[in-house]
């Protein structure tokens, strides 16, 4: 069925939509890992810089990476509160982006901070990685939580 | 040598194709039918995303309306600075002989989808795998680095509130600006938040609209202006950056030409992390090393700079070496980016109250910036029927001009030098 919005200029409604066959291709032990309650990040072999979300290939020098086991324990580097999102992240407003510095990452990992006050994240708030438990095999099977909450992690 | 713009809006339900028609009608008829359709030899078709229409390939049939074909053409794409980069893609085709009259023209057409849907279309310009699935988009990485810059130099809410205030005031003066709104600081703040710091009056809107710029050799323009009313590109400058954020380096300020030794010692080991655009300060370093510029605060005359976001206003002040890092509230305190002040930033209102058709807006900056070396914002931004008095936006004696085009949160930024023959 077509919908028409107005005649004058004519408008109508089209659809379009589309299932894709996604591959996470090197990186794949990242997704893999969070099912394991692993955060695996890699470390340039040349330079040692280190990157989660983690690059096969070094970034700043190319050279081939190694992977290792990320602490899981951080601090917010920066947040935001989001109040608007994109049309598939509505249902979960208000909710609480942020940047997260661990200790020996070189990079800052984006990610949700969930179990507490949206109001009461601040920069610098330590926090720790918490991992779902069915997971979906994206980024969204870690969350990070307050350091100091001591429940253990399910989701 | 000529320009055109559509008045952006909210929904144009034109179709594309006669959206840039109307645009290069405009900057045909600027130049007195001295410059005919088949002049133009060669042109760029700069648009950003296939997602808005499901059209893809839209370069070909806005080629084709425009009477353009079979000359040679390639569409430019680069997020948010499609615009600028296919001002640097126009310049490159005059400037290696391939062309000596090329048109750029761009548009796009967001209003066809709901503003959640165009958000998300938006977001996909950024890692799909990592940061949008989390619930990423661009209003929130903004939010993210504003808060950043707020925690580190003490920016606060009311310099970025003041950043969106003087732009939205400015667009009272120009017929083209699609918000003609009065905004104190106060509202500003008050405003339903986005994303925590920024409230709606700081996010610039998803609009439909086209521009064009025709770019030509010297010869040429001597011939369409001879009265010497063009602008001549001086210098110009690009920059890239990581596409996740969270990517970025925290190492040492890029000198501008002429910084003395030791000018950010005061940052080094922590720049640009989240709080400043490593790719616009590189583009900003090729433009001025290339216009002989080394003092910009006392050498260029105004400046149109992406502020897509207020926030993103007051970093890049820091970033075109304007304001010091760290200061670039103070710059707007002090009075300086205003009409009148040392260095007029966005005096048509910006993309905050000009809107963002994405492929349109960096043409839109290079247009208003001819407009202003010509000494024209009355008769081109003026409306008397309307009461719009363009040359209250008039910056006097307009010489050299900056345009700052910008994608991403800072991937792809181009900067133009734009001068007064």
């Amino acid at each position: 069925m077509t919908h028409v919005y107005n005649t004058n200029p004519l408008q109508i409604g089209r659809h379009y939509e589309m299932d894709y066959v996604h591959s996470y291709g090197e990186v794949s032990d990242f997704f893999l890992g969070l099912q394991k309650r692993q955060l695996l990040a890699t470390r340039c072999q040349s330079c040692g810089r280190t990157w989660l979300p983690p690059r096969r290939d070094c970034g700043a020098c190319g050279g081939l990476t190694q992977w290792f086991k990320a602490p899981q324990a951080g601090k917010v580097h920066s947040f935001s509160v989001l109040h608007f999102a994109a049309e598939a992240f509505l249902a979960d407003l208000p909710f609480v982006l942020a940047y997260i510095e661990l200790e020996g990452i070189d990079t800052m990992f984006l990610s949700r901070v969930t179990g507490c006050k949206p109001e009461d994240v601040y920069i610098g708030m330590p926090v720790r990685a918490k991992f779902r438990r069915l997971v979906q095999w994206t980024p969204n099977d870690v969350v990070f939580v307050p350091a100091e909450t001591g429940a253990s992690a399910k989701g | 040598m000529s320009g055109g713009i559509t008045k952006f809006a909210k929904a144009n339900l034109l179709t594309q194709e006669a959206m840039c028609k109307d645009a290069l009608d405009y900057a045909l008829k600027d130049l007195d039918g001295r410059l005919e359709l088949r002049d133009i030899q060669t042109t760029i078709c700069t648009y950003f995303s296939d997602h808005f229409n499901g059209q893809l390939l839209f370069d070909s049939l806005t080629q084709d309306y425009l009477a353009m074909c079979p000359r040679p053409s390639m569409r430019i794409e680069g997020g948010g600075a499609t615009g600028g980069l296919g001002i640097r893609a126009g310049y490159m085709d005059v400037a290696s002989g391939l062309s000596e009259v090329c048109l750029v023209y761009g548009f796009e057409k967001m209003g066809e989808v709901s503003t959640e849907k165009g958000n998300e279309f938006i977001a996909l310009a950024s890692d799909t795998d990592f940061d949008f699935p989390v619930g990423g988009y661009y209003s929130g990485y903004y939010a993210t680095m504003a808060q950043r810059h707020m925690h580190e130099f003490g920016t606060t809410m009311e310099q970025m509130a003041k950043i969106a205030v003087k732009n939205y005031d400015n667009a009272f003066h120009n017929r083209w600006a699609q918000k003609h709104e009065r905004w104190t600081i106060g509202g500003v703040l008050e405003a339903p938040i986005i994303a925590t710091p920024l409230t709606r009056p700081m996010v610039c809107v998803m609009s439909d609209g086209a521009a064009c710029l025709i770019l030509c050799t010297e010869e040429w323009a001597k011939r369409l202006r001879p009265d010497g009313d063009y602008a001549v590109i001086t210098g110009l400058g690009c920059g890239t950056d990581t596409m996740r954020l969270g990517d970025r380096p925290r190492g040492d300020v890029i000198p501008l030409p002429g910084d003395e030794r030791g000018k950010y010692d005061y940052i080094a080991g922590r720049w640009p992390g989240l709080a400043s655009f490593r790719g616009g300060r590189e583009a900003a370093r090729q433009a001025y090393q290339q216009a002989n510029i080394t003092k910009p605060l006392e050498q260029i005359d105004f400046a149109e700079v992406h502020d897509a976001y207020a926030s993103s206003e007051l970093q890049t002040y820091e970033d075109m070496g304007l304001a010091l890092y760290g200061q670039g509230g103070r710059f707007v305190e002090e009075g300086h980016p205003y009409i009148g002040g040392k260095l007029p930033v966005n005096p048509s209102g910006g993309l905050l109250a000009c809107g963002h058709p994405v492929g349109a807006t960096g043409l839109m900056q290079g247009v208003f910036a001819l407009w202003q070396l010509q000494g024209s914002m009355a008769r081109h931004c003026g409306d008397p029927e309307a009461g719009i008095d363009g040359s209250k936006i008039q910056v006097e004696n307009a010489r050299r001009g900056l345009i700052h085009s910008h994608a991403g949160t800072g991937t792809y930024i181009t900067v133009h030098i734009l001068e007064r023959p």
